[in-house]
C-alpha cells in the first residue's frame, strides 16, 4: 500500500468532517445549548453549554484513541490491528441497526451534568469508535519511513490527541453555529422542523467507514 | 418511530397555542356499578362538522368493573427534551388505568374513528412488578411513561405505601418502581415536573380505604387524608422536601405547575378545609436556595343552605362546601380553571401574578341544592368536575362525575354522564356554549378528557416561551 500526500489530507478532511457531522446532529447536544441560553435568558449560558458539551465529546474521543495509540506501539501488529478496528466499527453499526433503542441510563443524566452528559451519550452512540480507522490511516501513512520506537510512541500519542481535538473542534463548531443561528435568528421552528432520525443514517455510516478501512488496509 | 418528530410535539407552550384547534376529544366512560364494561367515547368538538357535540366512536373494553379515571399519552412534547433522544416517538396510543380493577388499556387512537385496544396490562402484572395498586396519572416524561398509583400492595391497597412506577413508551413492558427515597411520601395521588429544572411534585388523596367505598366521614373531620405535596430531585427520584399544608387542608389533589419551564412556580387544589369548608389554591414555588415553598392564594368559601335541601352527610353543617375537585392551568401559564363541584362552579382567576389571583369569569351550572341549568334548558348532572383547557386557550371543556361511590353520596337524587363547553373571552370571561352539550350512554358517567393532539393537561414543555 502507498502512503502519500493527498491521503493523509483527505484523512485529515475525514476527522473535519466526522466532527461537522457529529456537530450538527440534535443528538450530540447543541439543542441543550439553546435550550440553556432561553432558560438562563443570556447568551453566555449557551457558550457554558457548548463548552461542557466539546468537554465531554473530546475526553469520549480520547478515550477511545488513546487506547488505540497504545497498541500502535506494537509495530508488527498495524494490520491486525487496523483490520480488528475496521471490524468493529462495523459491528457497532450492525448492532445499531438491529438494536434502534435509546439507552435509558442516559435519562438519568441530570441536566445540569452538560459534559458528562455529552461524554455518554458520544460512547453509547460509538462517536469515537467512528474516528478509529480514520485515526490509524494517518498514523500508517505518517509511519512511512521506518521511525525509532521512541518517538513512534509520541508520535502516534500526539497524532491522538490532535485528531481529537480537530474532530471536536469541527463538531462544537458546527454544533455552535446551529445552536447560535437557532438561538438569535431561526427560532426553535427550525429545531422542530430540521430535526431528523439519523439512527439508520449513523449505523450506516459506522458500517461505511469500517468497510472503507478494510479496503485501504488490504 | 417517524422520521421527523411528531408535529404534535411542540418545543415552548407558546407553539403549542399557535397549533390547529382540535377536532376530536376522548372522554372515559365509566359504570359506576360495575355492571357494563367502561369505555372510551370519541366526541366531535369539530363546530363545522356535521357530527359536531356527539359521540362517534366508542371502545368498550373486555372486562367489568375497571372504574376509569384519569388517563394519559404514551409521549408527548417532552419528547423533544433535548437529553431524551426520544423525539421520533408517535404520540398514538392512550394508556387508560383502571383505579379499582388496577388493569391498564393501551389504545390506539392513530386513526381514532377505528380506535382500538393495543394491549392489557393484567393487574397481576402491576402488582407483581410494582407492589402498587390502582393506578392513576400518567405522564410522559425522560424514563418512559410514569404512571401514580393510589394504593400499595395488598388487597386493600394498604400493605406498603403507594408510589409511582415506569412503562416502557415504546413496548409498554412496566419496568419497576420510580422512587428511590420517598421520605415521608405515604400516600399519592397527581404528580408533575419541571423538565429541564430537573424536579418533580406530587400530592397527597386517600389510602384506598379511604375512598373506594365512598368518603369517610370520620377521617375527614379528624384530618387523616392527605395534606401535604412532596418535592423531588426527579432524576435522582428522591424525595428532596414535603410541605405541609397544614391538616386541616383535606385533599391535596392536583399539581399543575406553569407549562414555561423558565417559570419556577405552580398551583394545588385542596378539596376542603375541615375548619370552615372552604375550598383553597395553595402557589408552591422554588426559592433562590433552590428549596421549595408554598401559600394559599385562593379561597372559595361555602354557601349556607338549609338542611333539608343537602344529602344526609351534609347536613349536620348546613352548608354546601365548594369541593375544589380538579384544576387546570391554560398554557400562556394565565387563566386557571377551578372546578367547584360541590357548588357548581367553574371559576376562571387570572393568575398572571400567581401570588395575586384575580377571578376573571365564573359559570354556575348544576351543583348541590342548585341545579343550574345549562343555556340549552337541560339539567346538569352533579356539578363541574374533570376540566380540560384547548391548547389555543379559547375553549374549556369539562364533564361531571368525581368518583362513583363518591357522586352516590353528595348528590344521591342523580345518575348521568355529561360534557359542555365553555367559551373563553379575548380578556377573560367564561360563557357556555349553548350548541355544545354530550350525554352519554344510559348508565355511563363520564371523567378526564383528552384532546386530539394535546391538551393543557398532559403536555411537558423544554424550552420556554420567548
Amino acid at each position: 500500500m502507498t502512503a502519500d500526500i493527498s491521503t493523509t489530507a483527505a484523512l485529515w478532511w475525514a476527522v473535519l468532517a466526522s466532527g461537522l457531522y457529529h456537530g450538527i446532529n440534535p443528538g450530540m447536544g447543541w439543542p441543550l445549548a439553546v435550550s440553556s441560553a432561553l432558560m438562563e435568558r443570556r447568551q453566555s449560558s449557551l457558550f457554558k453549554a457548548l463548552a461542557a458539551l466539546a468537554l465531554g465529546h473530546l475526553l469520549a474521543m480520547a478515550a477511545i484513541l488513546l487506547p488505540f495509540s497504545a497498541l500502535l506501539w506494537l509495530a508488527e501488529w498495524q494490520t491486525a490491528l487496523q483490520t480488528g478496528a475496521a471490524l468493529l466499527v462495523i459491528a457497532l453499526g450492525i448492532y445499531l441497526l438491529i438494536n434502534r433503542r435509546h439507552p435509558r441510563f442516559l435519562a438519568r443524566v441530570p441536566p445540569s451534568r452538560l459534559a458528562l452528559w455529552s461524554f455518554l451519550v458520544a460512547m453509547a452512540h460509538g462517536a469515537g469508535l467512528m474516528l478509529v480507522p480514520i485515526y490509524l490511516g494517518i498514523c500508517e501513512t505518517a509511519d512511512a519511513g521506518h521511525t525509532a520506537a521512541g518517538s513512534l510512541m509520541r508520535g502516534t500519542l500526539s497524532t491522538a490527541l490532535l485528531v481529537a481535538l480537530a474532530h471536536t473542534a469541527a463538531m462544537i463548531l458546527s454544533g455552535g453555529a446551529l445552536a447560535l443561528g437557532t438561538y438569535h435568528w431561526l427560532g426553535l421552528k427550525f429545531l422542530q422542523r430540521t430535526w431528523f432520525n439519523l439512527d439508520i443514517l449513523w449505523a450506516l455510516s459506522l458500517i461505511f467507514v469500517g468497510l472503507l478501512a478494510l479496503l485501504l488496509t488490504h | 418511530m417517524n422520521l421527523r418528530p411528531d408535529p404534535t410535539f411542540y418545543p415552548t407552550p407558546k407553539m403549542a397555542m399557535a397549533a390547529p384547534a382540535e377536532k376530536l376529544a376522548f372522554t372515559l366512560m365509566l359504570s359506576p356499578d360495575g355492571s357494563q364494561p367502561d369505555g372510551l367515547a370519541i366526541v366531535d368538538v369539530d363546530p363545522s362538522s356535521k357530527t359536531y357535540s356527539q359521540i362517534v366512536h366508542q371502545v368498550i373494553m373486555p372486562n367489568k368493573g375497571d372504574e376509569f379515571h384519569h388517563f394519559g399519552w404514551n409521549a408527548c412534547s417532552s419528547s423533544l427534551s433535548p437529553l431524551a433522544g426520544h423525539a421520533f416517538l408517535e404520540r398514538r396510543y392512550l394508556i387508560i388505568p383502571g383505579i379499582r380493577s388496577s388493569r391498564i388499556y393501551v389504545i390506539d387512537v392513530k386513526e381514532p374513528l377505528k380506535a382500538k385496544i393495543h394491549k392489557i396490562i393484567e393487574p397481576e402484572e402491576v402488582f407483581a412488578k410494582t407492589g402498587y395498586s390502582r393506578p392513576h396519572t400518567i405522564h410522559c416524561g425522560p424514563e418512559g411513561i410514569y404512571v401514580s398509583t393510589l394504593g400499595g400492595g395488598g388487597k386493600d391497597g394498604t400493605d406498603g405505601p403507594p408510589g409511582i412506577f415506569i412503562m416502557d413508551c415504546e413496548t409498554f413492558e412496566i419496568l419497576g418502581r420510580y422512587e428511590m427515597d420517598r421520605g415521608r411520601q405515604d400516600k399519592h395521588y397527581d404528580f408533575w415536573w419541571n423538565l429541564p429544572r430537573d424536579y418533580m411534585v406530587s400530592s397527597e388523596w386517600g389510602l384506598p380505604p379511604q375512598f373506594e367505598n365512598g368518603i369517610v366521614a370520620e377521617d375527614l373531620l379528624s384530618n387523616k387524608y392527605g395534606h401535604s405535596i412532596h418535592f423531588w430531585n426527579l432524576r435522582q427520584r428522591k424525595n428532596v422536601q414535603t410541605i405541609d399544608l397544614g391538616e386541616n387542608h383535606q385533599m391535596a389533589l392536583e399539581i399543575r405547575p406553569a407549562h414555561d419551564p423558565a417559570k419556577d412556580y405552580g398551583f394545588c387544589g385542596v378539596v376542603v378545609d375541615t375548619t370552615n369548608l372552604q375550598g383553597s389554591i395553595f402557589v408552591w414555588w422554588q426559592t433562590d436556595d433552590g428549596t421549595f415553598d408554598a401559600k394559599k392564594v385562593i379561597t372559595i368559601d361555602p354557601r349556607p343552605e338549609k338542611a333539608e335541601n343537602l344529602p344526609p352527610l351534609l347536613q349536620g353543617f348546613e352548608a354546601v362546601p365548594p369541593l375544589v375537585t380538579d384544576i387546570d392551568l391554560s398554557l400562556d401559564d394565565r387563566f386557571l380553571y377551578v372546578a367547584c363541584w360541590g357548588l357548581g362552579e367553574m371559576h376562571q382567576y387570572d393568575v398572571s401574578d400567581p401570588f395575586n389571583p384575580t377571578l376573571a369569569g365564573k359559570v354556575e351550572l348544576g351543583g348541590i341544592a342548585r341545579g343550574a341549568k345549562h343555556p340549552n334548558g337541560k339539567d346538569f348532572v352533579y356539578g363541574p368536575q374533570m376540566v380540560e383547557i384547548s391548547r389555543d386557550g379559547k375553549r374549556v371543556y369539562w364533564t361531571n362525575s368525581l368518583y362513583s361511590t363518591w357522586d352516590d353520596q353528595f348528590y344521591p337524587d342523580d345518575e348521568g354522564g355529561q360534557m359542555v363547553m365553555a367559551n373563553v373571552g379575548e380578556n377573560g370571561g367564561l360563557e357556555l356554549d349553548k350548541d355544545f352539550f354530550v350525554e352519554f350512554p344510559e348508565g355511563y358517567r363520564s371523567h378526564q378528557i383528552r384532546l386530539e393532539g394535546g391538551d393543557c393537561s398532559t403536555d411537558s414543555f423544554c424550552y420556554p416561551s420567548v
